[in-house]
């Protein structure tokens, strides 16, 4: 049976360089980078290394731009919270109905508090109205937040259009970019971003560190206190192995940036061209001319995303799904609903995301597969007429289930 | 992924009865709102035995989903229609080796799609009998309109007040956020505040008294515990039955939903706790299947 992960929006493989730059600093150089002894010899100069190799991706200015957390998620909160602090008067905020949830779940609580929030709809392409973004923009607005690239869609928003739209209205500008960083060239000191989230393991690092950009001058309110740790931003001992890691690891994406945006992109687009051609009733999601080298999302209508993917699974083929089964909440992915994606396409959205270590051998395997598991679930749907092997004229008429 | 019983994968992967029965006369149709599953059950009935001779499916849904309407289909050939609307959810669920607390809604899904079925069989109009909402409570399975149905109908007021009534919260209390939420939201249409520090409603039970009870006294007390208990427990379509008391063990019968639950367990341990607050004494609340014979019993009890 082959083994092949093509869910690398979720997680990573940890490369190898980047275990083997690790291991010494579990094992040797363990010691307390403020520590003045042997074991701790080198630990802050690696850590140094770790944060040029970082600046060295983003494009930053400083070195001292570069904060290391323990993951997006808390990069994403120390962000919005210091804006909100750091600017008592201001009550608003702007961001979009597709962010992660990192992002819509810290909103709603803030909203709870009593902050406004402005949430950005899309198209039917996942795409932003940046007319709608200007005029949202004001000296209430604490931060925008909106992300770089979805994870669902792989739809690359504007966003240095958009911080400089921001700057211009003297509003701070936030994004999460864990899935753009190592996938999209970036030069942030020609940007107005003030502040943008990294998530490690989404590029062959380790889960359990991230980063926090912080443009100099931006004003800042720390998440964590205590220790001088990070110059004081975030406290708390320094995750020395996985920063050192970390650093391998943007160095590594530096360094593949180019086979991204080929390569890679070849076998994604081999994939989906091979799919759409093969299997009726199925079509892409998100903004086709921008999204990820590395990401495609088909939507297969008439049948229930958790099924393909457990299908899939036995074929030996890991991918993921926006439907309502796989995630454990009410409704299938927030992104097809954005994109008023109909609740029979939205529960069957397969999410395909490569990485440099797939081959265009495994694309095929998988093209192999995927027409008899979409025809054997049609087989068992209700929107769809096996005797003609196709859809009900209407399948929404032909099927009309009483929801309880 | 999800951790599926080796029973529902099996019917997942092998589903039995798929597709329409051709000749069907009864044909039930229904779907859960709360994940967009959907079920078309096609039964045909003999009309002179009302004997299902034959069970079909269409599923638009997920591995469980599928998989609850395939066992399904299995569970009722061959049953009379009167038979066939005895069956529950946790027959369902039981018949695969149970099902995540999260997908517990796929069963129900079955056992409606059944009753829609008959009822079309029979000409009547099929009447759903609950609404289902977002899991809360993923210890005792209880979701947010059950919660928020209990808050309405009890003036509950605060979070141990809704551990009371509905178990939920009662585990391991990661959702007490989420329950205050939905007491925040009912008690600000009350016209009311949420208060965390109020007190919670008084429970039915009377607080452990001082003197030593005799026999007689403590198996009235454990009566009344069950009996203050039986609402939730009947709520759920089950019951329990106190069978005998042998020093510090009560025996008791869980009935009807209660029986063969995957949630028995937790609920004896419930009851255990209440049993042991009211009474003051340390007790244990044991299945009476696993009650020594009547003569060991007798050497136990003058041991």
């Amino acid at each position: 049976m082959p083994d092949i992960y093509l869910d690398n929006n979720a997680t990573t493989k940890v490369d190898r360089a980047v275990v083997d730059a690790m291991i010494p600093f579990f094992t040797e150089q363990f010691g307390n980078p403020s520590s003045i002894h042997r074991f701790a010899d080198g630990v802050a100069r690696a850590i140094k290394k770790a944060r040029g190799q970082v600046q060295e991706l983003l494009g930053a200015e400083h070195d001292s731009e570069i904060i290391f957390t323990s993951c997006g998620t808390e990069s994403d909160s120390t962000a919005i919270l210091s804006a909100i602090r750091a600017q008592p008067n201001r009550k608003e905020i702007i961001t979009t109905t597709v962010e992660h949830p990192a992002i819509l779940s810290l909103c709603e609580a803030l909203e709870k508090d009593g902050y406004t929030i402005h949430r950005l709809p899309v198209d039917k392409c996942g795409r932003l109205n940046l007319d709608a973004y200007q005029k949202m923009l004001s000296d209430q607005v604490a931060i925008v937040s909106v992300m770089w690239a979805n994870n669902e869609t792989g739809t690359i928003f504007p966003v240095e259009e958009m911080a400089e739209m921001a700057n211009a209205a003297g509003v701070m500008f936030h994004t999460d970019a864990v899935q753009a960083v190592g996938k999209i060239p970036m030069m942030l000191q020609d940007t107005k971003i003030d502040m943008l989230s990294i998530s490690g393991h989404k590029l062959h690092a380790p889960k359990g560190i991230g980063v926090l950009y912080l443009r100099r001058g931006t004003r800042f309110r720390p998440l964590l206190r205590g220790g001088h740790q990070e110059r004081g931003r975030r406290a708390g001992t320094e995750n020395t192995a996985s920063i050192v890691g970390l650093g391998v690891a943007c160095e590594l994406a530096m360094q593949h940036m180019e086979f991204e945006n080929t390569q890679v992109k070849a076998m994604r687009d081999r994939l989906e061209r091979g799919i759409v051609a093969q299997i009726p009733h199925c079509f892409i999601t998100g903004d086709l001319n921008n999204r990820l080298p590395n990401t495609t999302d088909i939507a297969f209508e008439y049948i229930e995303g958790e099924a393909i993917l457990m299908l899939l699974n036995k074929a030996g083929i890991a991918a993921s799904s926006g439907s309502a089964c796989t995630s454990g909440s009410l409704e299938p992915s927030h992104v097809m609903r954005a994109m008023q994606i109909p609740y029979t396409a939205a529960h069957g959205t397969i999410r395909f995301s490569f990485s440099r270590y797939n081959t265009l051998h495994e694309v095929d395997e998988v093209l192999k597969v995927m027409p008899d598991i979409v025809a054997t679930l049609r087989k068992l749907s209700p929107y769809w007429d096996s005797v003609n092997n196709a859809p009900f004229v209407n399948p929404e008429q032909a099927f009309q289930p009483t929801y309880a | 992924m999800w951790d599926y019983s080796d029973k529902v994968k099996d019917h997942f992967f092998n589903p039995k009865n798929a597709g329409a029965v051709v000749d069907a006369n009864a044909i039930g149709e229904v779907g859960s709102i709360s994940c967009g599953d959907a079920l078309r059950l096609t039964l045909k009935v003999n009309p002179d035995s009302e004997i299902i001779e034959d069970a079909g499916f269409q599923t638009f849904g997920c591995g469980s989903a599928i998989a609850s309407s395939s066992v399904l289909t299995e569970i009722i050939k061959g049953m009379t229609l009167d038979q066939a609307l005895k069956v529950t959810n946790q027959d369902i669920a039981a018949e695969l080796d149970g099902l995540p607390p999260e997908k517990m809604h796929c069963s129900v899904m079955g056992r409606e799609a059944l009753q829609a079925a008959i009822a079309n069989y029979r000409g009547e109009e099929w009447q759903d009998d609950h609404e289902e909402g977002a899991l809360i409570c993923k210890c005792f399975a209880i979701d947010a309109v059950m919660i928020e149905e209990m808050v309405w109908a009890n003036k509950l007021r605060t979070v141990e007040d809704v551990t009371n009534y509905t178990k939920a919260g009662g585990g391991c209390a990661a959702c007490h956020e989420d329950i205050e939420a939905i007491l925040e939201k009912v008690l600000k249409e009350r016209g009311e505040s949420f208060d965390p520090a109020a007190a919670p409603l008084a429970k039915p039970e009377a607080v452990a008294e001082a003197k030593p009870m005799t026999n007689l006294q403590r198996i009235k007390k454990i009566e009344e515990v069950l009996n203050s208990l039986r609402p939730q427990l009947m709520a759920d379509g089950g019951d329990v039955e106190l069978v005998d008391v042998v020093g510090n063990i009560a025996y008791v019968n869980m009935t009807g939903a209660c029986n063969g639950c995957q949630m028995a367990a937790m609920t004896i341990a419930g009851i255990q706790q209440r049993l042991m607050e009211v009474l003051g004494e340390f007790i244990r609340v044991v299945p009476a299947s696993q009650m020594p014979k009547l003569t060991d019993m007798q050497e136990t009890t003058h041991a």
